[in-house]
This record gives structure tokens, sequence and C-alpha cells, in this order.
């Protein structure tokens, strides 16, 4: 029997997922608009027993994060866009000492303070660095709120799978907004060893430690490519993205998260109008979905890419890597915490098929 | 029905954003896609409140409406942002015992119902946007009044589901002015 | 014959690399023999910070975890509350704790985590080469204050013990030295009632070891111990901020009434 589907809100979903998948440990600092987050683990992590820390600022609370990682934990941190750049210190070095842990961004609208409304502008942040030094996060980006609870502990299993910091890359309105979700009965919770992890010293003859620094040049290369090859091994196997109508598509939109809900009706509506449009939507922002795009751009019936996106054109810039110059690239951004409507994307769609250009 | 959207708006403390999720939870017992979505952050500050709600057959796109089949409005501020953000032919609901409103625009269907004199008949305050919510199913179909108390039975705690009574004369008295 | 003085079990047998005259071996070295002989070293967990220390977790044979400049007490409290049952203890520098780390050490002490910070104030950065620290005393000529700390530009000295003492969530400050025998015994002493402290879960504890800078204070090691106690201590005086008549080792009268 289908699970019986109840009405949340999306920041509420992430923290109940991550209960669900075993995590104990939350620490924070209230910012909008993620603090749901917060005020549910505040209160449910309490109840069952876990840590609910508010911490005095993001960058103690991805500190505490690193810790509790460091310690064997399954451990989360949610935050929104101006936060989320506070914690850049600590994922840099979660990234070097190599500890699982789930980071949420919330996306609002920047730069700098910017707005509380929902945006996508820190795509760049997220996928390519944001803190110092060769590093990647997995970057997971959810478009409903069953996905949100789904995604969310399936970060966990990828962040002790890889030793590595997962990231939930969401906005505002999938965070603030209520939608029905199913949970399952039992999670499927992925258990790993950490021999690695600093419990206190007990039978184990030698000490472990947790560190990002290496101070020898030859010793923090061989530590680099080690990472790296991880990183290959995680782009090897853990891309995720959804596709559709590619098959007879003319015109193929690429978006994540939000935008991809949007673009979705608005592909009901071409079709409407005779206008054959698929879609590619990233779930893995990081490792991106470049081979799909990449023969997708090489098909014949594919004319033309639209890319939208709630910010100037950032993820834009990995599809026109991955098309490489083989079909054009068009871009359909919005910014400052505003959406787009579907008529704005038909438009868009309706000016490439007249063969239009931007 | 493909994203049919309803925008409830008025001020903090009226039941806005929870007599949007009543519609929402209405809605989902009866297997529709829905959302759910509020204004949030410095917006509420002001007093103002709104929160969008969509029902649908097919998943959802956008949860924020630029185009309402019907608008909810508490008080006359709202009516006023708000009547711009009816796609034509569509439903604007207001709550005469609170203010009087004139609509500029000739291609929508106007509702003028005396929802808090209701709820005073009734001896709850809470029971003005619940009539709101009768009016909005009768005139539109968008979810039953079966749906509504079944879903309030399951959504309530125990301990509330003695005011279920007085919510459902509330809703019926709303339904009379369906237009 | 008899064996009167061996290696502590609590360090490995790597050898410091600090500047000779430097304090910091002696503070390991009696914080690793405390843990010996309190029996905690298979249960603590140490945090290093960022400074000369920020390799200690080579030298103490029990866990330890590196973190980023002035995130210690950050770090050590999401070791310490997933692992409630264990010692966390970090070991930070005067730079680290005293500025880039004045959130994080202030508000563990107010949340009364239940772990040791034990903070080494040598009036000096060390690692980047002998700037002026938040300790640096007025008139002491450091890199960036090369015309000697003066209070009009640069502003004053930070008592650190005195002001965690002011938090409620600090129920153990001492401050202390190790120039001597008698002073080395008294911090040993402090280190271990610091660890009682936590043992007894009633809140924070902390422990300041002012200490000696020969390399960047410019002076031999035995002219930088007279110039700790000369000029450091009259700005930091020793002694006990908080806890004094406390036995952590005793459950209090309310606790035993309640059980």
């Amino acid at each position: 029997m289908a699970q019986k589907r109840v009405l949340m809100k999306g920041n509420e979903v992430i923290a109940e997922a991550a209960l669900r998948a075993g995590c104990r440990n939350y620490f924070g600092y209230p910012i909008t608009p993620q603090t749901e987050v917060m005020h549910y683990m505040a209160k449910k992590m309490v109840q069952i027993g876990g840590n609910f820390v508010q911490a005095e600022s993001e960058v103690s609370a991805i500190n505490m994060v690193y810790g509790a990682a460091a310690a064997g934990a399954r451990v989360l941190t949610s935050s929104s866009s101006p936060g989320i750049s506070l914690k850049q210190e600590g994922i840099s070095y979660i990234a070097g000492a190599e500890l699982p842990a789930v980071v949420v961004n919330i996306v609002r609208a920047g730069p700098g303070l910017g707005g509380i409304q929902p945006a996508q502008g820190d795509y760049f942040q997220a996928t390519k660095g944001g803190g110092h030094g060769d590093y990647r996060n997995i970057v997971i980006a959810p478009a409903s709120v069953q996905e949100l609870y789904e995604l969310t502990v399936e970060a966990f299993n990828l962040a002790d799978k890889y030793r590595m910091l997962v990231m939930i890359l969401g906005d505002g309105t999938l965070g603030q907004m209520m939608e029905p979700v199913a949970f399952r009965d039992v999670e499927p919770i992925e258990v790993y060893d950490k021999p690695w992890a600093c419990t206190g010293r007990g039978d184990r003859k030698e000490h472990n430690t947790i560190t990002s620094i290496y101070i020898d040049p030859d010793t923090l290369e061989v530590k680099n490519r080690e990472l790296q090859d991880k990183y290959a091994l995680v782009t090897a196997n853990e891309v995720r993205y959804e596709a559709f109508g590619l098959e007879d598509a003319e015109i193929v939109i690429t978006a994540f998260s939000t935008c991809s809900r949007i673009s979705k009706n608005v592909i009901r509506q071409a079709a409407e109008l005779g206008i054959k449009v698929g879609m590619i939507r990233p779930i893995t922002l990081w490792p991106f979905p470049s081979q799909i795009i990449s023969e997708t751009a090489a098909k014949s019936n594919v004319k033309a890419f639209l890319d939208v996106e709630l910010n100037a054109g950032q993820m834009v810039e990995d599809v026109r890597l991955a098309v490489n110059g083989q079909k054009p690239v068009y871009f359909h951004g919005r910014m400052g915490g505003n959406l787009p409507t579907q008529k704005e994307i038909l438009d868009k769609i309706i000016e490439i098929h007249n063969g239009g250009n931007n | 029905m493909i994203d049919f959207s309803v925008i409830l708006a008025g001020f903090g403390g009226q039941g806005i954003l929870s007599a949007g999720k009543m519609a929402a939870e209405a809605a989902l017992f009866e297997g529709k896609e829905v959302s759910w979505f509020p204004s949030y952050g410095p917006e509420m500050r002001g007093g103002t409140a709104n929160c969008s709600v969509v029902i649908s057959d097919e998943p959802i796109g956008s949860p924020v409406i630029n185009d309402a089949d019907v608008v909810i409005c508490l008080n006359q501020p709202s009516a006023e942002k708000f009547e711009a953000s009816l796609k034509p032919n569509g439903i604007l609901i207001i709550d005469s015992s609170l203010f009087k409103f004139e609509p500029t625009r000739k291609d929508i269907k106007f509702i003028e119902m005396p929802a808090s004199d209701i709820a005073t008949e009734l001896g709850n305050m809470a029971f003005a946007t619940i009539s709101m919510l009768g009016c909005l199913s009768k005139s539109t179909g968008c979810f039953s009044r079966e749906s509504f108390e079944s879903s309030l039975y399951e959504v309530l705690p125990e301990r509330r589901h003695k005011l279920i009574p007085g919510n459902l004369s509330a809703f019926d008295k709303g339904a009379e002015y369906a237009k | 014959m008899a064996i009167v003085f061996q290696p502590t079990e609590g360090l490995t047998k790597k050898p410091l690399h600090y500047c000779p005259g430097c304090n910091h071996g002696i503070i390991h070295r009696i914080i690793a023999e405390t843990l010996v002989e309190m029996g905690l070293l298979d249960d603590a967990i140490g945090v290093a910070s960022v400074g000369c220390t920020y390799n200690s977790y080579e030298y103490f044979s029990c866990d330890f975890v590196q973190a980023a400049h002035g995130r210690a007490p950050a770090v050590a409290t999401g070791i310490k509350r997933t692992h409630k049952d264990k010692v966390v203890f970090t070991y930070q520098g005067d730079g680290d704790l005293a500025s880039i780390g004045t959130a994080e050490i202030i508000h563990a002490a107010a949340r009364g985590e239940k772990i040791c910070a034990f903070f080494v104030n040598n009036a000096v950065y060390g690692m980047t080469s002998g700037q002026m620290a938040p300790t640096t005393l007025l008139g002491q000529v450091t890199t960036t204050s090369p015309f000697g700390r003066d209070a009009s530009y640069q502003g004053y000295p930070i008592n650190v013990s005195e002001l965690i003492s002011n938090l409620t969530g600090a129920v153990y400050v001492e401050r202390v030295c190790v120039t001597d025998y008698k002073n080395i015994m008294n911090a040993k002493k402090a280190i271990r009632k610091a660890f009682e402290c936590q043992l007894s879960g009633k809140g924070f504890a902390f422990v300041e070891f002012l200490s000696t800078c020969p390399t960047n204070w410019g002076k031999e090691p035995v002219e930088a111990m007279d110039w700790l106690k000369e000029k450091m201590i009259p700005q930091y005086p020793l002694g006990c901020f908080k806890g004094a008549d406390v036995d952590f080792t005793k459950a209090d009268e309310n606790e035993e009434v309640k059980s």
C-alpha cells in the first residue's frame, strides 16, 4: 500500500528526514528562510535524546559540525546564503580532513544581505568551491518536498560513503512551501564503519587524528591527488538527473529545483502549440550530468537548449561546457527573489522556435 | 483541474495561513496535488499575511501564484493589492463585515460576505476564514465539504475535534454566499 | 637502580619541534602526565588549534582533532556533545583563543560546555613570527607594534581568565605558570582539577598558562623566564579566579539529597 501523504513544510521535512537518517546532531544559527529546520530540531532532537545547539555564529556552527563529524557522528547544519558564506571556512576544513557532514543551503537572493526571497545565485559557490583549496562537495538539488525527504536521507548515506560534505541546495520556495510527503516505513540507512573517528583511543593501539594540515609539499600533493581520485570516483558513480522528452525534442530545457518545476508546466503548454520541448534536470549539481547533456546536444532532433535559473546565469556555464558548441544555448533568468512565470519561459521557447537569438 | 490557485490575504492573526492550510488539506484528502506557500520574513512584520494554495490533478509547477483563480481578502490593503492578481473571470471574496470595497476590474466575479459577522454569531472569530472557505468550496468545487470535514478529523488533534461541528456550521453559512 | 624520571605514556616518542626555552614542552608533558595519572588517556580527545601547537596531535598519544584558527572550543563542543562520556580538551594559544576565537571561547564558557580549555598565553604570535597578540603587554615591542604597544593606538591587553570567570557557565578558572618546580606542580594540580571539573559535569573549566617565547621576545630562555615573572605576572596575576573552594571529586550536597 502506498504510504500516506501528509502536508508538511519543506524545511521541516529536511529536519524529519535527517532524524530518520539517524542524524542525532544539529548545530545551527537562525537565518531566514531556513529557520524552521532549526525550530523542528530544537524540539524533536531534544525529545529523542540527540544534540541541538544554537551556536553563537554560523562559523561556530560549522565547526561544531566538524567536531561531531570527527567524532564519528551523523551531523547536520542548515543555513541560508549569507550564513553559508560564513560556513565556507569550515566547509573547506571538512573537505581537507575528509569528514562526512550534511549542510543545507536554503538559498535567498544576494549578493550581500540581499533579500530573503528564493534564488539560485549560490550555484557557483556550491559547485565550484566557495572555500579555499582544491575540493569538491556533492551538491544535491531537490525539486519537491518529497525529494527533500528522500534526497536528505540519501545525502547522509553519500556523506558517510565517501567521507565528504554533501550540500542540499534548495531555495526559499522549497523551504517555505508545504507539499504532501510520504515517509517510508524503513529508511534505506546505510551504516558505515568509521574506524578513523576520534572516539577516544580505547583499545586501539594507535591514536586517531583528524587534520587537514600537511606542511610538507610532497605529502600535501599526495593528499590532494587522493582527494581528486575520490572526486573522480564520485563523478563516475553518483551523477543523478531526470530527463524526459529528449527523443523528439526540438528544444531542451535545463533547469534545477524550483525552475525545473515551473518549466515542466511550460513543456505541456508548448506541446499544445506543437513545439516539442524536453528537459534535463540535474539532481546532482556536482557531479554535474555533463554526459547526458553532451549526448543530447549531438542528437539531430535537438536544435537548441534553454537554461532557466534564478540567477544571472550560473549553471548555464556548465551546460555550455557540456554542449561544447554543438548547439546554441539560450538563457532565461530572474533575480532578486523573483520567480519566472510560465508565460515568460513559454515566450522564450516560442522565440527560439521561431529562430530567434538571444 | 490543473493548477487551480487561491490567494488568501489579510492581517496577521486573522487565521489566513491556517485557513490556506485547511484548504490544502481538504484537497489533499481528495488525492489532489497541493502546495501551500506563505509570505515570510519582514513582509510579515508589518502585520499583513498571505498565502498561496495551488490544487491540481498534475504535479504542481510553481507554488507562487502570478494569476489566481480566487482571491480571499480580510482587509482592504490586500483587496487593493491582489485584485490585479486575478485571472479573467476569477473570483474576489471579501469579508464585508470588516471593510467596503469597490473592485476596479469588470472581468471578475465579486463576492461580499459578512464573514466576521457569521463568526461572531457562532461565537468564535476563527470561524470567519472558515466561512470563506465554505464560499470558496461551493463557488468553485476545488474541494468538497465532505473532504473538508474528513480532513479536519484527520488533521486536528483529538482534543480539538469538539470544534469541528462549529467549523462546519461556519463553512455551510459561508457556502450560502457562493456565486 | 630506581627509575626517577621517564617518558610519559601520554606523549608519543616524536621529538618536539618547539624552540629552546619555550614552555609548550612542559605544558604538553604535565597535561599528558595528568591524563595518565587519572586513567583518562584512553578516553581523552584533544583539540589542537592554529599556532605553534598546530600539530600537537603528533605529540599527545590520545585521539586528537585539529581545528581551524580560533574554532577549537566549537569543535570540542561538537565532539563532547557526541561523546558525553569522553574527556575533551582544547589546547590554544593567545592569538587563537583571545583574538580570532573570542566568540567561540566566550560562548563555550557561557554554555557551560563540559570541556577543558588550556590556554597558553605568551603575549605574542609565535608561529607567524612575533606579531602583537591581544595579550601583548603595554610597551611590549613586537613585529606589528615595533614602537611598543601604545594603549592610545593599539588598546589594552585582555585578561582572559578574569573575563571568563565572569560567566556563570565557567565553574573553574585558574591562571598558572611553569617557570619553576613549584609552579609546575601547581599547574599540574590545576590541570587535574580542570579534568575533575569536567568529570563532575558541572561546567566549563579554563586554565591559563603564562608561557615564554624566547625566540619572538628576543631573549635567552632564562632571561625570558625572568621577564615572564617580572612583567607578565603583574599584568596577569596568578591564582584561581573561580572554583577554588570546590572539590569537584565530591558530589555536591543538593545532588546527594536528590539521590
